[in-house]
């Protein structure tokens, strides 16, 4: 922070920078990614001699950005994830960018429509993106070869991935599990939405929750296969001996797991942690049905302009800027991510250096792609899920059970919220209009 | 009142004011405005909406809200008498005239100068099923156990069993026992000498000195230990959410009260519901340090009374 201070002084000579309207940008990254947006920002900074951005990592930001928002002095900027703008949004913190989005001429179509769904709600634009990431399944080459597989055909349906894991998992001469081919906890980031590989739904896109949807009980009936195939003491001394994701004993890098459902940003880890010829593919995640394959879960990164924000004219203008095809093109080269927009440069995939970065967009660009519910009871949801799973794979309940919990439990969670929102829709409509024809005017 | 009385009494405010205002900033008001907004809607982000008993209403059915009592209930009722016994047993071994005393006692509190969260991580290594210390220490003896029995006994799978997961986080709060033996140790140094002598003279030994001399003179300082343990006890929330990486643990085990508030507050923004949680919690321990302080009047000795 220090040296983006000084770098802009020196850069741009002091007396400009004390006159420039300063801007306050918090952003959730650290490391290279956090490097990567500050070359952007400097870049910003360098071309302007109106504004100058602020930029800030800031730890555990979602809660500082919820406190200082309620506090009334917000950032100008926030850099914030998708699955936060339902909370945000309803609550009254965030600006509408309708108007904002339209005087620069910034457009739906331009972009990717399941990234562009993340970004709206209620009606209205919250956010524009930056780093969008999504789930696929990621194999190690070497283990389907070592099993007699050929490396580069992956499992499309589920039925595939179970008979391959089958194949690819080896005990050791004490019984142990040497090498498994997939198991759903590994890393177990997406357990909450396991259903949709099973054609189901964790709501109707409306105003009902679906937890009891027979198909969805057909992932809670896969899960618990798991103890039984390969015995839940094994399976538990398996995971006893897998390390931190970001470490070499990150099972997958170590080569003790074939198959896993990763993301975008696997690229960086395996080019810190895995040993240097590791071998991996990127391929949509099988479903259950083959007509289904292709489904994937697209989050991504974004910025929005928090209620109460000093200068919202301003911040739009950078956000704007990040807007621009090269501008996203280069952010998201150096955090190795694809862009969200449509339209690609020539030569953006020839530079990037994940040599499966096509494939991730190309999931992201198509139908399949989903994302998780936009609701604000959606953390208390993905609790109950996950718990869900736990209680099947324990054996404490059936997956028709363990659903009619979370049914039972998330329909009287969204009926308050529901409820509230039917009583708040209307003022905050009316707030979010207001601002919006400040801004047209 | 005389003008000295005032006198006194203004003198008297102002000397404690101190600790008057930060009582009334960080503990009174929060309280009572924590009170109010247990009947409201509040988001944190938007103003508060009055719903009337709403909360508490849904309280009664919200099982989650039930089990992390449960949870709460379960650890404290374990975690109390234990760290309450082991404190004391240890400041009375390090009250006696061992050589070497001094560096024990610096040994024995030296874990409570860990901070929670280092604590928590390092534990949840100590628990590990495969590679933990803890199992490493019990797996002999569970393998004896196995050939005599001839049935197979094996540690257990502290952090991932949900039955044994709350007993986990009991031993690893029994390393914090130090700052209760330092207590009990200054309680055990102000036992007179002249009541062990004369217990002496009449031919006690040492658990009948303990039972009848020891114990009756340091009573207030184990009143103080169980309430504050109490107190400790139901607030239990930065280890199990380190341990769990912000979690609830296996099957829920590690969802306490203060974990359930948390969540409610920072991830659902549910801010009102979460008073209302915090002000049963405040309740419950309201209560149970009212009985425990009826239920042990007459077992507490406080010299010169």
């Amino acid at each position: 922070m220090l040296g983006a201070v000084l770098s802009a002084l020196v850069g741009c000579g002091s007396e400009k920078a004390d006159r420039r309207i300063k801007l306050d940008y918090w952003e959730v990254w650290s490391g290279f990614e956090r490097d990567a947006m500050q070359t952007l920002v400097d870049e910003f900074n360098a071309s302007q001699d109106r504004i100058y951005v602020n930029f800030l990592s800031v730890s555990q930001m979602e809660r500082k950005l919820l406190l200082a928002t309620a506090g009334g002095n917000p950032p100008d900027i926030a850099g914030m994830r998708s699955t936060d703008i339902a909370l945000f949004a309803e609550n009254g913190a965030l600006t509408p960018l309708d108007s904002y989005a339209a005087q620069y001429g910034i457009e739906g179509e331009n972009y990717l429509p399941a990234i562009w769904d993340l970004l709206n709600l209620h009606g209205r634009l919250w956010a524009l993106p930056t780093t969008p990431g999504n789930s696929a399944l990621h194999w190690n080459k070497r283990l389907f070869r070592e099993a007699g597989l050929d490396p580069e055909r992956p499992p499309r349906t589920i039925a595939e991935l179970e008979a391959f894991n089958d194949q690819i998992t080896r005990f050791n001469a004490k019984g142990e599990i040497e090498v498994l081919g997939h198991l759903p906890q590994e890393p177990g980031w997406w357990q909450d939405m396991w259903v949709y590989w099973f054609g189901g739904a964790l709501w109707n896109g409306e105003d009902a929750i679906t937890a009891d949807d027979p198909r969805n009980r057909d992932a809670l009936e896969w899960m618990a296969t798991y103890p039984e195939r390969f015995g839940q003491d094994k399976l538990t001394a398996f995971r006893d001996l897998s390390g931190n994701f970001a470490s070499p004993q990150n099972p997958f890098f170590r080569g003790r797991i074939a198959m896993v459902l990763q993301g975008t940003w696997m690229y960086n880890f395996i080019q810190n942690f895995a040993p240097e010829d590791f071998e991996w593919g990127v391929a949509p995640f099988p479903s259950v049905k083959l007509e289904d394959y292709g489904v994937n879960i697209v989050e991504t990164n974004l910025l929005v302009i928090p209620k109460g924000a000093q200068h919202p004219t301003e911040a739009f203008e950078f956000i704007a800027w990040m807007q621009q095809p090269k501008n996203l093109e280069k952010l998201n080269l150096l955090q190795r991510k694809f862009s969200p927009l449509v339209e690609v440069s020539t030569g953006f995939y020839q530079k990037h250096p994940n040599p499966h970065i096509r494939i991730y967009r190309d999931l992201a660009a198509a139908p399949k792609a989903i994302s998780r519910p936009p609701l604000t009871t959606f953390v208390e949801y993905q609790a109950d899920m996950i718990n869900a799973y736990d209680a099947v794979i324990r054996q404490n309940a059936t997956p028709e059970e363990a659903l009619d919990a979370v049914q039972k439990r998330q329909e009287r969670l969204f009926e308050r919220m529901y409820n509230r929102w039917q009583k708040v829709k209307d003022t905050r409509q009316e707030e979010w209009a207001k601002v919006d024809a400040e801004v047209a005017q | 009142m005389t003008g000295q009385e005032k006198y006194n009494l203004r003198m008297g405010l102002l000397f404690i004011s101190p600790w008057l205002c930060g009582f009334i900033l960080t503990a009174l008001y929060p309280l009572v405005s924590s009170l109010g907004l247990s009947f409201t809607d509040y988001s944190v982000l938007s103003k508060p909406v009055f719903v009337g008993t709403d909360n508490y209403r849904d309280l009664a059915t919200d099982e989650l809200f039930w089990q992390s009592l449960w949870n709460t209930f379960y650890f404290a009722a374990i975690s109390i008498p234990l760290n309450l016994g082991l404190a004391l047993a240890l400041a009375i071994m390090l009250n006696l005239n061992l050589p070497g005393k001094k560096y024990f006692r610096t040994i024995y509190f030296l874990p409570s100068l860990v901070p929670m969260v280092c604590l928590a991580v390092l534990w949840q290594w100590m628990l590990n099923g495969r590679l933990g210390l803890i199992n490493a220490m019990l797996r002999p003896i569970t393998d004896v156990l196995s050939a005599v029995l001839e049935v197979s006994i094996s540690p257990p799978n502290w952090l991932v069993d949900p039955a044994y997961a709350k007993l986990g986080l009991v031993l690893a709060g029994m390393w914090g026992v130090g700052n209760a033996v330092v207590i009990f140790m200054a309680g055990l140094q102000d036992v007179p000498r002249a009541l062990y002598d004369a217990a002496d003279l009449d031919g006690c030994n040492f658990w009948q000195k303990t039972r009848h001399v020891t114990l009756p003179i340091i009573s207030p300082v184990i009143y103080f230990n169980g309430i504050m343990g109490l107190i400790g006890s139901f607030q239990v929330f930065a280890v199990p959410y380190v341990m769990t990486d912000g979690g609830e643990g296996p099957a829920r085990s590690l969802l306490f009260a203060a974990t359930y508030i948390f969540n409610k507050t920072f991830r659902s923004l549910s801010m009102g519901y979460a008073c209302a949680i915090s002000l049963i919690l405040f309740l419950i321990i309201l209560a149970l340090t009212l009985v425990a302080t009826k239920l042990t009047k007459r077992h507490i000795h406080y010299e010169g009374k």
